[in-house]
């Protein structure tokens, strides 16, 4: 069973995984009939992290690249989309822009470390560098000289007043909550199926090789630093989507986006859910956001001092992480029993 | 003619803080390949420790050496009940560090609040050739160079040194000749912790103490270890006199934001150009 879900099964989904993900489609749109708003609006926020989560399991699962960068990617996706949005007084293209603009910066960064050959350690240093030193500089913009069009950057204090989606059909509405719990959801399960399918195609294919042996691929005549680099950008695309989903959410951007909390918090909900598995970061996610909500209300201390810890243990007890960890557990169990399938 | 004495100066004091700040980070990361994220954090605690040292009454240089023994007994204490476990998984010692530096700065923040804490010192300005410098900042600049010059000659003539370098460089043969690896790993992890530590706490009268004060150096010291490749000493030295030089002119003219961002625009181009750091084609050496 823990095949379907690994990031490298080759193998076509089979019928229950199809049941599975339509299970999760009808709960998603019947979802809104049975809860209130505030829950749908705590769903909704989970369903955008998420979608931060699966661009870096993707990354990191598939092609083995670990990424702290993709705050980056998640801010300047908020970021574009505040700053377009507020200036052109419409929604949709500037929601295309921001998840472009990133996709392109991400190719320039991408070149630089990618293509230099450097190891892939370097790369997971330097995207934190580049996350550390973009909050600084957005941080320092508070003066009133820093505004692009009509926006102020506001340095600390974020820019308020991101405008809500407007409908395609009629500008003159915005996506209510339903709207964005439908847009956030369909998009995370979308791009959950789209990224396990994605293993079937030789691009997939050939990126899970670059992770299992690099230079094995380059012998079989694959041009490692190309695939690292599209898969490095449709990741940060991913992530520019989640933080133009973000602004719409919250109709607030501030430089928190880039915090290196975010990016720990990305990092941990993906090591907790496993790296081996897609849906095992986009489970995590939820698990995590709702324990740090609930930490954050009965203040046993610092939240951070806790994640912390977490990680710590993560990394020393359960390099696997938990679903992984909980799928062997029970794949012993099961084969001790005498009945098991060697292959799960 | 100031206004070249003063560049002058602000560059070879930029050159000082960076080489101060990224030593530690040069011998836990750049001679044991572990990716030490806590570096910031180290450098904070002995801050801290200086900090509350020098306001019950002891004097600067007496709270500095114990800032650097206190971080450096730390930095063993992790070596043991973390980073031992993890010699060879670089990634994971990555995440296991970050781990701690959030941790870290989670358990400071418990203890001492999140507001930060000044030292004050009386040191004065010194007149040199028509210059009004600050006498501290004089003082660190030499505490920068010593520490580097020991660090060498720590690494260079010593027995010590020696063991070190010849474990870093092969842990099979030098166990296999007698050599404690575990001991040895354990000893200059430590090193480098106190090397953090004691930064820290010479910069604590500058910086103060603040639970997140490692995340205003953790960035440049990485860049600058990186570019730096693979001899650590001789690596740091370099890439800390060619950032400082850019950091101190960016910053004199324009801000130090866009000194630090011109520092990183120019680390990762010239990490396309030369991807094995200024090192690279230097065989021998620290």
């Amino acid at each position: 069973m823990g095949r379907e879900f690994a990031a490298d099964a080759a193998t076509p989904p089979r019928w229950w995984w199809w049941m599975f993900i339509l299970a999760l489609a009808i709960v998603l749109v019947s979802m809104p009939h049975f809860t209130d708003d505030s829950l749908q609006l705590d769903l909704s926020i989970t369903f955008v992290l998420a979608l931060l989560a699966l661009s870096m399991s993707f990354l990191w699962g598939y092609v083995g690249i670990l990424s702290f960068g993709q705050t980056i990617f998640f801010g300047l996706g908020g970021y574009s989309y505040a700053i377009l949005a507020l200036n052109a007084g419409t929604t949709l293209w500037p929601f295309a822009a921001a998840i472009f603009l990133p996709m392109i910066f991400a190719a320039v960064l991408g070149y630089f470390i990618i293509y230099g050959r450097i190891s892939d350690v370097y790369l997971s240093v330097i995207s934190l560098v580049v996350t550390l030193i973009f909050e600084k500089s957005i941080r320092s913009t508070s003066g009133p000289e820093y505004v692009i069009g009509k926006v102020r950057l506001n340095g600390q204090n974020g820019i308020p007043g991101v405008p809500g989606l407007q409908l395609p059909w009629d500008s003159s509405m915005q996506l209510s909550i339903d709207g964005v719990f439908y847009l956030a959801g369909g998009t995370a399960l979308l791009l959950y199926v789209c990224l396990r399918l994605l293993l079937l195609t030789s691009f997939g294919r050939i990126i899970v090789g670059i992770r299992e042996n690099e230079t094995r691929m380059e012998l079989l005549g694959y041009d490692s630093r190309v695939y690292k680099l599209v898969a490095f950008v449709l990741a940060a695309g991913i992530a520019a989507l989640s933080g133009a989903l973000y602004a719409v959410w919250g109709n607030f951007v501030a430089p928190e986006m880039f915090n290196l909390n975010q990016a720990a918090q990305v990092v941990i909900w993906v090591i907790v859910g496993g790296r081996s598995t897609l849906i095992g970061p986009v489970v995590a996610t939820g698990l995590v956001q709702y324990f740090s909500n609930w930490l954050g209300t009965v203040s046993i201390g610092q939240v951070t001092l806790v994640l912390g810890l977490v990680l710590l243990v993560f990394v020393l007890a359960f390099p696997r992480g938990l679903l992984p960890t909980i799928a062997m557990v029970l794949g012993k169990a099961v084969s001790r029993t005498g009945n098991g399938n060697p292959r799960s | 003619m100031d206004q070249v004495a003063t560049t002058v100066y602000l560059v070879i004091y930029a050159i000082a803080l960076l080489v101060l700040i990224s030593l530690g980070l040069a011998v836990i990361f750049g001679m044991m390949r572990v990716i030490n994220l806590a570096h910031g954090e180290f450098m904070m605690l002995g801050a801290y420790v200086c900090v509350l040292a020098g306001n019950a009454g002891a004097p600067l240089w007496v709270a500095a050496t114990v800032s650097a023994v206190l971080v450096g007994a730390f930095g063993i204490v992790v070596e043991r009940l973390i980073i031992r476990f993890l010699y060879g998984r670089i990634i994971d010692t990555l995440l296991a560090t970050w781990g701690l530096s959030l941790f870290l700065v989670g358990g400071v923040t418990t203890v001492f609040g999140p507001q930060g804490r000044s030292l004050s010192t009386s040191f004065g300005n010194v007149s040199f050739g028509g210059l009004n410098l600050s006498a501290y900042n004089l003082l660190l600049i030499g505490v920068a160079a010593s520490l580097a010059i020991l660090t060498w000659a720590l690494a260079r003539f010593t027995r010590f040194g020696l063991i070190v370098r010849g474990t870093m460089q092969d842990p099979v043969v030098a166990s296999a000749l007698g050599v404690d690896r575990g001991l040895i790993y354990m000893a200059t992890f430590g090193y480098g912790a106190a090397l953090a530590g004691l930064a820290g706490a010479v910069l604590a009268p500058i910086t103060g103490a603040s639970p997140t004060m490692g995340l205003l150096f953790v960035a440049k010291a990485f860049i600058t270890v990186i570019v730096g490749g693979h001899l650590p000493l001789l690596g740091t030295l370099a890439a800390s006199g060619f950032f400082g030089a850019i950091d101190g002119v960016v910053s004199y003219r324009w801000s130090s934001v866009l000194g630090e961002v011109s520092v990183l625009v120019v680390a990762v181009i010239l990490l396309r150009m030369l991807p094995s750091g200024i090192t690279g084609r230097i065989r021998r050496g620290l």
